[in-house]
């Protein structure tokens, strides 16, 4: 029996950073307060300690610069690892990762490429208000030229986070900062997971719900709550939003003919609108109901917890959609 | 034995050397851009072409300080750098025409050649854009030990951005193998800087504690020695330098700038032309020390004439990419 452990999500991401940096003298890790104080959420705690001040890189409250350095770096033989500690901050990096590090390798006709991945926090509830509880991933799904992974477990987390660090590409990696705290299983031994496979978290028959991130644990709550009124509902993580498994998505739509996507990010023009757009494409007439999305409230994330909790889906708005998609 | 006189010839036959690679970089770069004007008003050029003309000295100056492996970043108004960085005449137009056979297989264009094999990260059509790059790049330098340095080219219209000012201060905390070369042509696109950078610019690097020095651009052997002098320091590790070069730009902003009174008069442009000429300028003190006579330029140009204009002929007659590249080279 191959050995595994139980990790939190935030020891799963250290430990991968950690196997990566010894696998490989290029990777380092570059950020504000990383170092010492191992980042505001301590997921880098004890990194400097053996890596060192040179790979594990503090630097001045300058989101641009920094994210322009690991470009360039990244161009000339290192592998960058760029902590954003929220992924609100992501305004201040996107010209960086937009028009330099997505379009690097395109412009120069597939000469120069940008190992480097950029990771950063998503997620709301935590009470921290309009400019630190946003979930912006989508945005960088929009780019053809990066990649964009969120994890919803240690397991997915580790082993998409060594992916990413040992990809040729940019890689956008979003955590949800209210997750690092979760506990999963994550074996001993190295293991990868590669990009664009999506996984069933919880097999189901009636309905599909689609959900990433912060969302799996909420679907799967709903899921726990929807057997308890005889409906089965299958779970199923992307991991990684671009490249997306559409083949996956497809089928699971097939199979229980109904769907619903769930994702803490906005909706309009968001990741659940291009989810529910390919499986209305490619699944269309095995559908016995429209695809239902459910996102963030269309309004800046509000500081009162009362309201903020309002504008995020949880398990009981996910629990009554799909009662009604089921028609109980 | 060697006399002092047979040492001074052999140090003047040097310079001459020297100076006669310079001024055969900066005529290509001249007929380059006169043949890319000429592409583009008969319509055999698509979208956007920022001339050099006028500024090819401190491209020049600049990269002959340089080695082959050590690395530069360009601009929007950036085939100067590239051609003195080491590029090929006939790549480049091709690039410029959109064709198969260009540097990045027409994908880039004007704006965005880039070259691993010259140590030319890319060119930059976002102002500023660039300064991230090169200063990651001379991270690199520094932690795998290469001994590279990297050279970042900008306007003074980039003194504007924000990100140049973040990544000098990270260049200086970290002691980077990094040389900020403002080329200052007096103009952001219509407008003069007189308009748009408050205070002084040098203070700007000053500021972040980097060696701040000012050159005339139009005078390449004073850009190469002092970009020499830069160089080996930046070597040796002794960090960050920023280069203020006072130079002008010859024609419009873009090939169809064409009515600029209204932000720059003629007499100006003339002045610049007629009296700060950079290849003039250097021709006219050649010949002043007797190390090169008007025959030796005339046999240059009309060398480097006859390979631009094989370049240009090699482009237009080179294939597009076929439709279906388009979506190749998006993921590495």
């Amino acid at each position: 029996m191959p050995e595994t452990r139980e990790l939190t999500m935030a020891e799963a991401v250290r430990e991968a950073m950690a196997e990566e940096m010894r696998r490989d003298p290029r990777v380092f890790i570059c950020g504000e307060d990383i170092a010492e104080a191992g980042t505001v959420f301590k997921v880098l705690t004890g990194l400097v300690e053996e890596f060192g001040t040179e790979r594990v890189l503090d630097t001045p409250i300058s989101e641009a610069g920094f994210t322009g350095i690991a470009v360039g770096a990244a161009m000339t033989g290192m592998r960058p690892i760029v902590d954003i500690m929220f992924g609100d901050f992501s305004t201040l990096v996107m010209d960086q990762m937009v028009n330099q590090a997505a379009k690097v390798h395109y412009m120069s006709g597939g000469k120069w490429k940008v190992p480097m991945v950029m990771r950063a926090t998503l997620g709301a509830t935590r009470r921290s208000a309009a400019q630190h509880s946003q979930s912006l991933h989508a945005w960088f799904c929009h780019i053809p030229g990066l990649k964009v992974a969120l994890p919803s477990t240690p397991y997915d987390a580790k082993g998409l986070l060594k992916s990413a660090i040992r990809d040729d590409n940019p890689v956008v990696f979003f955590e949800d900062k209210m997750m690092y705290k979760l506990k999963g299983s994550v074996p001993a031994e190295d293991y990868t997971i590669p990009f664009g496979v999506a996984d069933v978290k919880r097999a189901g028959t009636d309905i599909t719900i689609v959900a990433t991130s912060s969302m799996v644990q909420v679907a799967l709550g709903a899921a726990q709550m929807l057997e308890e009124h005889d409906v089965s509902a299958e779970v199923i993580d992307p991991r990684t939003v671009w490249p997306l498994d559409e083949k996956a998505l497809i089928a699971s739509a097939k199979k229980t003919s109904r769907v619903i996507v769930v994702d803490e990010g906005y909706g309009r023009y968001g990741v659940t609108a291009e989810i529910a757009s390919v499986i209305a494409e490619g699944a269309f007439f095995d559908l016995e109901a429209p695809v239902k999305r459910i996102g963030a409230m269309h309004v800046p994330i509000p500081f009162s917890p009362p309201l903020e909790d309002a504008t995020v889906p949880n398990e009981q708005t996910v629990f009554e959609a799909a009662k009604a998609l089921c028609g109980r | 034995m060697t006399t002092a006189v047979d040492r001074l010839k052999t140090q003047s036959e040097i310079e001459a050397q020297q100076s006669l690679h310079m001024y055969r970089r900066m005529v290509m770069i001249r007929l380059f851009e006169e043949q890319v004007n000429d592409l583009y008003t008969r319509a055999l050029m698509p979208g956007l072409a920022h001339l050099y003309i006028g500024e090819e000295a401190v491209a020049v100056g600049v990269c002959a300080a340089l080695e082959p492996a050590d690395y530069i970043t360009s601009t929007h108004r950036g085939h100067g750098h590239c051609l003195a960085k080491g590029a090929a005449l006939d790549r480049m137009f091709a690039e410029l025409l959109g064709k198969e056979a260009g540097y990045c297989k027409g994908k880039g264009g004007s704006m965005h050649i880039a070259d691993p094999d010259t140590g030319n990260l890319g060119a930059n059509a976002i102002v500023g854009g660039s300064a991230g790059i090169a200063t990651g790049a001379a991270l690199s330098a520094k932690r795998l030990k290469t001994g590279q340095v990297a050279v970042c080219f900008f306007g003074d219209g980039a003194l504007g951005q924000g990100l140049l000012y973040e990544v000098m201060n990270m260049a200086s905390l970290w002691k980077l193998p990094v040389i900020y070369v403002c080329e200052n042509n007096l103009y952001n696109e219509y407008t003069h800087n007189s308009e748009t950078a408050a205070g002084d610019m040098l203070t700007r690097a000053i500021a972040f504690g980097l060696p701040a020095l000012t050159v005339d651009g139009q005078d390449v052997r004073a850009v190469y020695q002092m970009a020499k002098g830069i160089v080996d320091r930046t070597r040796s590790g002794a960090g960050p330098t920023f280069l203020l070069c006072n130079t002008y730009r010859f024609m419009g902003h873009h090939v169809g700038d064409i009515n600029r009174e209204y932000y720059r008069s003629k007499q100006e442009e003339q002045m610049w032309k007629t009296e700060r000429d950079p290849i003039h300028l250097l021709t006219d003190w050649m010949i002043s020390q007797n190390l090169a006579d008007r025959a030796r330029f005339d046999q240059i140009q009309s060398e480097v004439k006859s390979e631009v204009e094989k370049a240009v002929q090699f482009a237009i007659a080179a294939p597009y990419p076929d439709r279906d590249k388009a979506d190749q080279d998006v993921y590495a």
